[in-house]
């Protein structure tokens, strides 16, 4: 891009942004004429400029805004929301067309005729107060005479050179493009503006670049600010900080080594060194540093914006716009800081009648304030809003399904606001156009921990609400945990490090095992639990936590640090740590909404570190954020907590998923696994039931049991829940929790208390050997164990007498002819008490042949329920059979499968079936069976 | 990028200067112009997932250098614990990289006549990263290309 168009547009944008908020100040404050002044000067400059870059369009329209801000300056017009609005319109017409000029290096076709005509129509009085309005002659009259000069060939209402010396003399800023804070604007001379005006009326091309070249060397001794800053290229800066973090890492080994050596002659020189690199450190930072009010200027703008499209009004406060921090952290809180503070504004305060009521005042009060604490940087956010409502944040996590009302009675107040930070959490009732969409606060909050930020939150129901932010100074340098796994340093930094836990036998912690996924109990929950050791892949993934690892493990975790290379393995209290080897350390870490431990075997102290990116080839690992090198020298690997975090969560659902594809092909394989749940009772031999029958697993205290008419009972989710034993032998246990299976259909529940629940496993089921036994299917061999599988029915007649009897009542269905077909006896047994349950007359059959036969014999069913795979004709076969069949045809048919992918669903369809259901999912089968019985009823 | 136009350079003049290093018994030479140090890598940190090429990453004057293993890049046997090794230092993007190989040897001024492309039945691995072969009277010279050599498939990285 041409480097006048570029130097252009950086001071544009730049002005433009001063002006907004110099419009706001103007319109609460209309008689302040140096303001006025200020943006009548900036505007003009835009003109100006435009004009000589041959920029038509975005000249017409400054012109015509400049127009009007020239009739408030000349007390023609008078200054209102309207015209103020109107004017703000144009500013976003240009920055419209300086974005496109950005892009193409050319002003976008068309004209701004309609914003151009109302602007003029304002600048004639047309918005300006009640009497003013609607008559334009008066207007006219008032106009001053310049505007009708033609000899002088201006613009209807552009400025004539007296108007402008006026300005000049009006205004008091120098026109710094360099500090664009406003409150450098005011201190400034007359003389540079002076220079430019002239400038702008000099047409060589040269000489456009006067303005921002030479004009503020020619301004010299009376601007003092213009002097004093100049323009550096943010690429310069950066690589003056990457050399300077060099140098104070050199600086830290050298101190290293000085420790090891007394009475060194480099002592002294050394410790000068330290001081100036010190020194030097700061002021490099520094130089990337900028005043946080960079990051707030929009805001007045919005917020003035927002009062006015809300009807409230709004007091924006803004205290510490002077604290510095890093500009690269300025960046990325600029949208974080906008987002809150519209929510403040759009949720947080009430309108003016419900704020009267409340006894507050009319006008709600948005306060920002940026202070320094520590190495870190506070924003708060205050608002004297209605504050949040906690019953409504807590009924709309129950409804989403985040908790339920039992975890919410047992939440304090800070806990339940802090739903807010869910991800698609909204409590706007409607949607906005300011906010409500439930986007908002889960993206700030990860924007904010993004930068190594934190983000908390006080709430008062009535009174308001405190966001508090806290961000690092810088990204550069950052305060890390050094840990140690498989003879390996890692950094973790601090800021998502929550606690450390120290994990012994008998010291309280102690990790336990849910199906292989480790957790530990904090605080009376449960915290998931990640090996690191694991997530890096640097060792095998302990088989049995109790297990103890022996003193030659521990002696190879260090011999096998790097092969053929010494590893850098210092510290003691690491050596003591893995003396006791059945220690664990756990680093507690919360990103987001997410609190997880991460295990690893030791924990150094803290360092700062200097984060480095890592080379491009390792920017794969997302479970790195960069590398360092620490005081020793060594390197090493930064780990980056949302990579952590995004493991955490895929382990479980790449287990999940690989378990699935297992439990694909094995359906593949084997039309006959399922999933079982195996358990204990009355006996050490395991028993299994199909887990598709059971509703939930339960452990109850057993002071909640009692004994009432004979039998076992407890209340269970408002009824009476039967609890029997699957042996006549089995007791219940006497103290402690009693863990139960539950059993639903409809409203009506049994449980059944088990001694203790093994495992799930998928299995190829094959009973082998059936059973006369009341209550038991048979026996299988499961996970290489002869396993008796229970007949679930047995004990729902138990529990309730009349558990079959009433339902076919109650259902309708009665009478309902299914004719099964599925070869596999063990499913045959399965589904044929379920569609009996629910009221179904059910008869089976082996095969399609036998179901035929059938058919041949004249018998009628409602509906047919078929396996798909099977010996000799498979099930779509048999479905094609039957479309054409007389006596059949019309006949609803269900595919019931454990082969469920897209594609055999579809071929299921195309066969001729009804629907195609999961052998596993009962609750869709019988769903399915109604509607195609529904069908049926619908078509006979 | 600017390594691959020097590489290129300097075919085109009459002699081009080579650093041999030996890998497994092997004589490379590699540009003299693109290196930048030669070094003893030294407290070398592994770097879990990462390819397994890559040997690691280590301080080297202040710089965090990745560290190739050429020995595994070009499928060699891995080295004996306690062999020697050195290590080439190059730049590439703005980035340090060093090529770890066993020993390097002398430079060379060899004449661009010598040079041929790489012969077609040379093994996929070597044409991967060799830009051709120089003859010389008792041996021939594999031409490394450094940044075919640091150009290799990266997919088997896995994040756990």
């Amino acid at each position: 891009m041409d480097d006048l168009l570029s130097e252009f547009l950086t001071e544009t944008f730049e002005n433009i942004d001063v002006v907004d908020v110099e419009l706001v100040k103007l319109e609460q404050d209309p008689n302040n004429k140096e303001v006025l002044a200020n943006i009548f000067r900036l505007v003009h400059t835009i003109k100006g400029t435009c004009g000589f870059l041959g920029l038509p369009r975005l000249e017409a329209v400054a012109h015509a805004s400049e127009n009007v801000l020239g009739k408030f300056r000349d007390g023609v017009i008078e200054v209102n929301a309207d015209c103020v609005t109107l004017i703000l319109e144009s500013l976003d017409q240009i920055k419209v067309l300086l974005a496109h000029l950005e892009q193409n290096e050319a002003e976008p076709d068309g004209e701004d005729k309609d914003l151009i005509d109302r602007l003029n129509v304002a600048a004639e009085g047309g918005l300006s107060g009640g009497a003013a309005a609607g008559v334009p002659e008066v207007a006219e009259l008032e106009v001053p005479a310049v505007a009708t000069e033609p000899a002088k060939e201006v613009r209807p209402g552009e400025v004539s050179e007296e108007e402008l010396e006026a300005a000049f003399l009006a205004a008091e800023g120098p026109d710094d493009v360099d500090v664009p804070s406003s409150d450098e604007m005011e201190s400034s001379s007359a003389t540079e503006i002076e220079e430019q005006a002239q400038v702008e009326q000099a047409t060589s091309a040269e000489e456009v670049k006067a303005p921002d070249q030479s004009g503020a060397p020619a301004a010299g001794g009376q601007s003092s600010i213009a002097n004093q800053s100049i323009r550096v290229n943010v690429d310069v800066l950066e690589n003056l900080m990457t050399m300077v973090s060099e140098l104070v890492l050199t600086r830290n080994q050298l101190l290293q080594m000085l420790r090891s050596q007394e009475n060194s002659e480099f002592k002294v020189p050394l410790q000068r060194l330290s001081g100036v690199t010190s020194d030097l450190q700061e002021a490099v930072m520094k130089t990337r540093m900028q005043p946080i009010g960079s990051a707030w200027q929009k805001l007045p703008r919005i917020v003035r914006d927002l009062s006015n499209e809300l009807g409230k009004k709004i007091d924006l406060v803004m205290t510490g716009a002077d604290t510095e921090l890093d500009r690269q952290v300025l960046e990325l809180i600029k949208d974080p800081l906008t987002h809150i503070v519209r929510n403040s504004a759009d949720h947080g305060l009430e309108m003016p009648d419900v704020r009267k009521a409340a006894g507050k005042s009319p006008t709600g009060k948005v306060e920002l304030k940026a202070y320094h604490e520590g190495g870190h940087i506070i924003i708060e956010i205050v608002d004297d809003g209605k504050g949040l409502p906690t019953k409504v944040i807590s009924d709309k996590a129950i409804q989403k399904g985040l908790v339920t009302e039992a975890d919410i009675a047992n939440m304090s107040e800070p806990q339940i606001q802090k739903f807010i930070f869910h991800p698609g959490f909204s409590t706007a009732a409607k949607v906005t156009n300011v906010s409500g969409r439930g986007v908002g606060m889960d993206v700030v909050r990860t924007n904010i921990e993004v930068i190594g930020g934190s983000i908390d939150l006080k709430s008062t129901e009535g009174k308001g609400t405190t966001l508090t932010i806290k961000i690092p100074l810088t990204l550069a340098i950052v305060s890390a945990l050094i840990v140690k796994v498989a003879g390996q340093k890692y950094a973790v930094p601090q800021l998502s490090v929550v606690e450390l836990v120290r994990t012994k036998p008998g010291s309280g912690y102690v990790i336990e095992k849910i199906s292989d996924t480790p957790v530990l109990r904090l605080r009376d929950r449960l915290l998931p639990l990640v090996y690191l050791s694991d997530l890096l892949g640097v060792r095998a993934p302990e088989v049995d936590m109790g297990e103890l690892k022996t003193v030659e493990e521990v002696e190879d975790d260090a011999t096998t640090d790097n092969a053929g290379i010494v590893a850098t393995v210092s510290g003691d209290d690491f050596q003591a740590a893995t003396q006791k080897v059945d220690e664990d350390f756990i680093i507690v870490s919360q990103v987001g909404s997410q609190t997880f431990g991460v295990v690893v075997d030791g924990v150094y102290d803290t360092e700062e570190i200097v984060v480095k990116p890592v080379a491009s080839i390792l920017r794969d690992i997302s479970l790195f954020s960069g590398n360092t090198i620490l005081g020793d020298g060594s390197v090493i690997m930064i780990l980056d907590p949302i990579g952590l975090a995004a493991n955490v969560d895929s382990l479980g659902t790449e287990a999940a998923e690989a378990k699935e594809e297992e439990e694909a092909s094995a359906a593949a394989d084997n039309d006959d696994t399922m999933s079982l749940l195996v358990f204990k009772a009355g006996s050490d031999e395991p028993k299994a039931v199909p887990l598709s029958l059971v509703t939930r697993l339960e452990e109850l205290d057993v002071e909640t049991i009692e004994y009432a008419n004979g039998a076992n009972v407890v209340q269970y989710r408002g009824v009476l829940m039967p609890v029997i034993t699957v042996s006549p032998h089995q007791t219940l246990k006497t103290e402690g929790r009693q863990p139960i299976l539950v059993f639903s259909d409809e409203d009506r529940s049994i449980g059944l208390a088990v001694d203790e629940i093994v495992d799930i496993v998928e299995e190829a089921l094959q009973i082998e050997l059936g059973s006369d036994n009341p209550g038991q299917m048979g026996t299988a061999i499961i996970r290489e164990k002869a396993t008796e599988v229970i007949d679930v029915s047995y004990f729902l007649t138990q529990g309730f007498g009349d558990w079959f009897t009433t339902t076919e009542k109650e259902s309708g269905k009665l009478n309902k002819r299914i004719l099964l077909v599925e070869d596999s006896a063990f499913f045959r047994n399965l589904i044929t008490p379920l569609l009996a349950t629910s009221g179904y007359d059910v008869v089976t059959v082996g095969s399609v042949d036998e179901a035929l036969k059938l058919k041949e014999a004249d018998h009628a069913f409602d509906l047919i329920v078929s396996d798909i795979e099977m010996p000799g004709t498979d099930g779509w076969e048999f479905a094609a059979k039957l479309q054409e069949d007389e006596k059949w045809g019309k006949t609803p048919i269900v595919a019931l499968s454990s082969r469920n992918s897209i594609t055999d669903v579809e071929k299921s369809r195309e066969a001729g079936f009804f629907d195609h259901v999961s052998k596993s999912d009962r609750d869709r089968l019988l769903s399915i069976l109604g509607e195609a019985i529904d069908v049926e009823e619908d078509a006979a | 990028m600017t390594e691959i136009i020097e590489t290129e350079q300097t075919f085109s003049k009459d002699t081009t200067d080579f650093v041999t290093v030996e890998i497994a018994g092997q004589m490379f030479g590699i540009p003299v112009n693109v290196i930048h140090d030669v070094f003893m890598p030294d407290f070398i940190t592994e770097v879990p997932l990462a390819p397994k090429e890559i040997g690691g990453v280590l301080n080297l004057r202040g710089r965090i250098v990745t560290a190739i293993d050429i020995r595994d890049r070009l499928g060699f046997p891995a080295r004996e614990r306690g062999e020697s090794c050195m290590a080439v230092g190059i730049e590439r993007n703005g980035e340090s990289y060093g090529l770890i190989i066993d020993s390097v040897g002398d430079v060379l001024s060899l004449d661009k006549s010598a040079f041929e492309r790489n012969p077609a039945n040379l093994d996929p691995r070597w044409r991967q990263v060799s830009v051709g072969v120089f003859r010389m009277d008792e041996d021939l010279l594999v031409i490394l290309d450094v940044n075919l050599a640091l150009e290799f498939d990266t997919n088997g990285v896995q994040a756990a």
